[in-house]
């Protein structure tokens, strides 16, 4: 079905991965971020030879060394880290790296496991360095540099995937669909090299600063109402597709702003 | 002439073959050389005798016909060597010296009508090819030497047969000798003698003889540039020249119960793989059963013509033999020749896990779920002690810092099934007014099933934290239900300081059961077998404790064929169930046929694993109790306090 990416991936592909420090939900320690680790995956599999793997963070911290480590035992000889204080946006030296490199692709994943969580690095990095930004891949299908163009697989909902074409060079998030990551071998972890580069321009987050950082809490249900009658209505209702098309496109300022005041009015907000 | 002639030549002969022989044996020490460094017991060498005649011997005597046979074909060929040593070779003779020739001749002239006779039907485990060549090879060197021998002892005219006969007797004895002398140290089956006899003095675990036992896992170091076995010179010297000392009888093969499932596993063939990774050739010459599914000399090394060192997994093996095996050590039990498979099956997971990071099946899942949550199935830590919610269990560090017992909850604790067996023995170990705690959130799994798959990086980390943990507070027993974790912490903690005094629970409540703190109703009647888990009996011995207990409840056992020593696995060790090799029949399933063929109605466990692997076998068959269950079950209230302690809370 899929087209077989070695055929038709140019050679020579630059691709850059970024990593973070991930946190088990239950156990809250550190680890492999779950989707970080498939975008490296994703890399591993697309350029073994060229892939680039970087993390801006603190290197002081030794849990997060060792996570570190793991991702290494992917069989990763080399890794590149920002060395990047406590409490600073890593935003722009990630920034200047990338400007360095000039990497064709660039894959992360949507959202980091703790910290602030926005998912909204890999849309910074986007605006900044001028590069298209596709969220949630769960593949590559090809990357052709004569033509400048790539073709992505995207994850919606419910196992339905859509195939993007994207410029290059281009930003992607990779989404948990995508293919497992290899597991880490300690031999390798324990033999692989950090790269520290000393970063020199830092934004110092005083907003940071401020903040109180709790564990997340999920976020309040909205009732259901049942409104099926039979058992065959639930089952309908519990299985049928959320299709989207009852929705419009609005271009008029105007008209949109009432619509939204609609929905606020009927949904009891206002 | 003839008779002058005859012995002149048969001691060059024999000159040039021990010649040939020391050459040989020189080439095969070198092979053994290639492996990695590893204590010389020097002190063995001089046991070796006492060794073969008790050791070896009590393993062998469980098939009487091929030990007796043994001691016959053997004992007359050492002493048949002895005497042709002296008579041509250093030129003594007597007729003391021609008769014990001709008497021991003739003493391994029967063994070796015995071996032909095993031999002309020989069952599935035996190895064909050179071995079915063996036995006249033996015949042939036996009776030329006999027949040579009866003119010195006047028995016949010498020149009897003239030229004819000498010329037989040439050849005869050139066969024999080629056989015998060439053969012990250039390779042919006889090589098991050479290799069998050094391997007996050196063996790796010196602690087996002499009635010992020796059975944790070798600790690996992690500091090293290549964890665990690629290649065959990544073995141990010691456990290289074990290879050699295989003599293909096959009983490995005929207990093994990957094997029996139609898995890719025979030991046997394992172990001549071994071989030809270390001293080259092709496994296309093996001449025993393939590993099921697996045609001989299909795998990529199978061409092999020696010369280079290759890896041996997926070329020489392919990766699934070694996943499917459970570590049983029922192979290990039985081979005469005091082989360790499971030492070298796990050497390797090693280096797929370590190296190349490739545990097959839900392995990596596993592997990380131990990392991140000290727990194989990734459940949150704090909820270890979940089970216990309605049991006031006392707390280590947190209720109280020394106990009597410390008992051990193991993984058991997230198991439904298991937690039935966890309550029983909290209620038993009340009745008997033990001072007991546990560690609660703060137990880590023991590590067993890490270091079973391979991840000894995992293992250790384990291990250090449950004793860094442990250190802290006084008890002087451990008690588990768990013979995995047993085995563990009983055998393989000491390498990281962890030293204890660890019971399974079936032995410690047979202790209270014998000094009357707890007291069984003895009249039950129930239609009942007992299975052995592996890690509780193969490993650590323990046959008695459970059935004291049994029996003490009344119960007659029905013992099945296959119980104690050569219990059948339930299929749930060494990580197997997860990294789930597929064969043609289920290991639980022949297991509860073994159960059903005794018409138990109950078959009783002392080990959380056989009960998931048991009870997992589809319905009708008997009913699975943990030991501690029936006890309970079977505990007579009169004057047991086991009421007032029900209620008793904790601060
Ligand atoms: S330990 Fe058990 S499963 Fe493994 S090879 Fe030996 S007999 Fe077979
Ligand atoms: S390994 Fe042991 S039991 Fe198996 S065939 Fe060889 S000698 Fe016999």
């Amino acid at each position: 079905m899929l087209k077989d990416i070695s055929k038709t991936t140019s050679k020579n592909i630059k691709m850059s991965v970024l990593i973070s420090v991930g946190e088990h939900p239950l156990s809250a320690r550190p680890r492999r971020a779950e989707q970080d680790a498939r975008a490296l995956e994703l890399g591993l599999k697309l350029a073994p030879e060229s892939l680039k793997i970087l993390y801006a963070g603190s290197t002081g911290d030794s849990a997060a060394t060792e996570v570190l480590k793991e991702y290494m035992g992917m069989g990763i000889d080399q890794l590149e880290v920002l060395d990047v204080p406590p409490k600073t946006d890593v935003t722009l030296p990630l920034l200047e790296k990338l400007q360095q490199d000039c990497p064709d692709v660039v894959l992360t994943g949507i959202r980091a496991e703790n910290g602030e969580s926005s998912g909204m690095l890999p849309y910074l990095l986007s605006e900044q360095l001028n590069m298209a930004m596709v969220p949630a891949i769960t593949d590559i299908l090809c990357i052709d540099k004569t033509t400048g163009f790539a073709e992505v697989l995207q994850a919606l909902p419910r196992g339905q995937r859509r195939k993007v074409k994207v410029n290059l060079p281009f930003i992607a998030s990779v989404d948990m669909a995508a293919a497992a990551p290899r597991q880490s071998a300690y031999g390798s972890a324990m033999r692989g090299h950090l790269k520290i580069d000393p970063v020199t321009r830092t934004m110092h987050d005083a907003e940071q600063e401020q903040w109180q950082i709790s564990p997340a809490q999920a976020r309040p249900k909205r009732l259901k109402i049942v409104k099926a009658k039979t058992a065959a209505d639930r089952f309908k209702a519990a299985t049928a597709k959320v299709q989207g098309g009852s929705g419009k496109v609005i271009y008029d300022n105007k008209e949109s702003a009432e619509a939204i005041l609609k929905l606020l009015k009927d949904e009891k907000v206002l | 002439m003839v008779a002058d002639f005859l012995p002149n030549l048969i001691s060059i002969l024999i000159l040039v073959s021990v010649v040939l022989a020391i050459v040989g044996a020189v080439r095969r020490v070198k092979l053994w050389r290639q492996g990695q460094p590893s204590t010389i017991h020097w002190a063995g060498l001089l046991a070796i005798p006492r060794r073969y005649l008790v050791d070896l011997h009590h393993v062998v005597s469980s098939d009487k016909y091929i030990s007796n046979t043994h001691v016959a074909t053997a004992g007359g060929f050492v002493l048949t060597i002895i005497s042709v040593v002296l008579i041509y070779l250093l030129g003594i003779s007597g007729s003391i010296l021609n008769y014990a020739l001709l008497t021991s001749s003739a003493l391994m002239f029967v063994g070796a009508v015995f071996v032909l006779l095993r031999r002309r039907n020989p069952p599935a485990n035996l190895s064909r090819g050179p071995w079915s060549r063996l036995p006249f090879s033996l015949l042939i060197f036996s009776s030329s030497f006999f027949v040579l021998t009866l003119p010195a002892t006047g028995k016949l005219p010498a020149d009897t047969g003239g030229w004819m006969l000498a010329i037989m007797l040439l050849v005869g004895i050139a066969w024999g000798v080629g056989e015998m002398f060439l053969g012990m140290t250039w390779g042919g089956p006889m090589k098991h003698a050479f290799a069998g006899a050094l391997h007996l003095g050196l063996h790796r675990r010196q602690e087996r003889f002499g009635g010992g036992r020796s059975t944790g896992l070798k600790s690996l170091n992690l500091q090293k540039d290549k964890l665990g076995v690629e290649k065959a010179d990544d073995f141990k010297w010691n456990q290289l020249l074990s290879f050699d000392a295989c003599v293909e009888c096959g009983r490995c093969e005929k207990a093994c119960p990957a094997f029996a499932a139609g898995q890719p596993l025979n030991p046997k063939k394992l172990i001549q793989d071994m071989v030809v990774g270390m001293a080259g050739g092709s496994d296309a010459n093996f001449a025993g059963s393939p590993y099921p599914g697996v045609d001989v000399g299909t795998q990529p090394a199978s061409t092999y013509k020696g010369g280079e060192i290759i890896p041996i997994i997926d070329v020489l093996v392919p990766a699934k033999t070694v996943w499917s095996c459970t570590t049983c050590r029922a192979c290990v039990q039985e081979c005469p020749m005091m082989i360790e498979h499971v030492d070298a099956i796990v050497d390797m997971r090693r280096f797929e896990t370590l190296e190349k990071g490739q545990t097959p099946g839900k392995g990596a899942e596993v592997l990380e779920n131990l990392k991140t949550t000290d727990n194989p199935n990734g459940y949150a830590p704090e909820s270890r002690m979940n089970w216990a919610a309605d049991q006031n269990l006392a707390v280590f560090g947190e209720h109280v810092q020394q106990a009597d017992v410390l008992l051990w909850i193991g993984d058991a604790a997230f198991d439904m099934r298991n937690q039935r067996t966890l309550r029983a023995m909290v209620s038993l170990l009340r009745a008997a007014n033990i001072d007991f705690a546990v560690l609660g959130d703060k137990e880590c799994d023991s590590g067993d099933s890490a270091r079973r798959l391979g991840d000894e990086a995992t293992f250790q980390r384990l291990a250090k934290t449950n004793i860094t943990t442990m250190q802290q507070y006084q008890f002087k027993h451990i008690v588990t239900a768990d013979p995995h974790a047993f085995h563990c912490l009983k055998n393989e903690y000491q390498d990281f300081g962890g030293h204890y005094d660890v019971y399974h629970h079936t032995g410690f409540f047979a202790d209270l059961v014998k000094t009357e703190k707890i007291k069984l109703d003895n009249k039950k009647e129930l239609s009942l077998t007992y299975h052995d888990p592996c890690y509780l009996g193969r490993y650590n011995g323990e046959y008695d404790a459970p059935r004291y207990l049994l029996e003490a409840m009344g119960i007659q056992i029905k013992e099945m064929e296959r119980s104690k020593t050569k219990a059948r696995c339930c299929g749930g060790g060494g990580g197997a169930p997860v990294t789930d090799i597929p064969g043609t029949q289920r290991i639980p399933d022949m297991r509860m046929d073994d159960a059903k063929s005794t018409s138990a109605e109950i078959i009783a466990v002392g080990c959380p694993q056989c009960s998931l692997m048991l009870e997992g076998v589809v319905e009708p068959r008997p009913d699975v109790k943990d030991i501690a269950e029936l006890m309970l079950d079977a505990l007579s209230v009169q004057d047991s306090p086991l009421e007032i302690s029900l209620v008793e809370t904790h601060p």
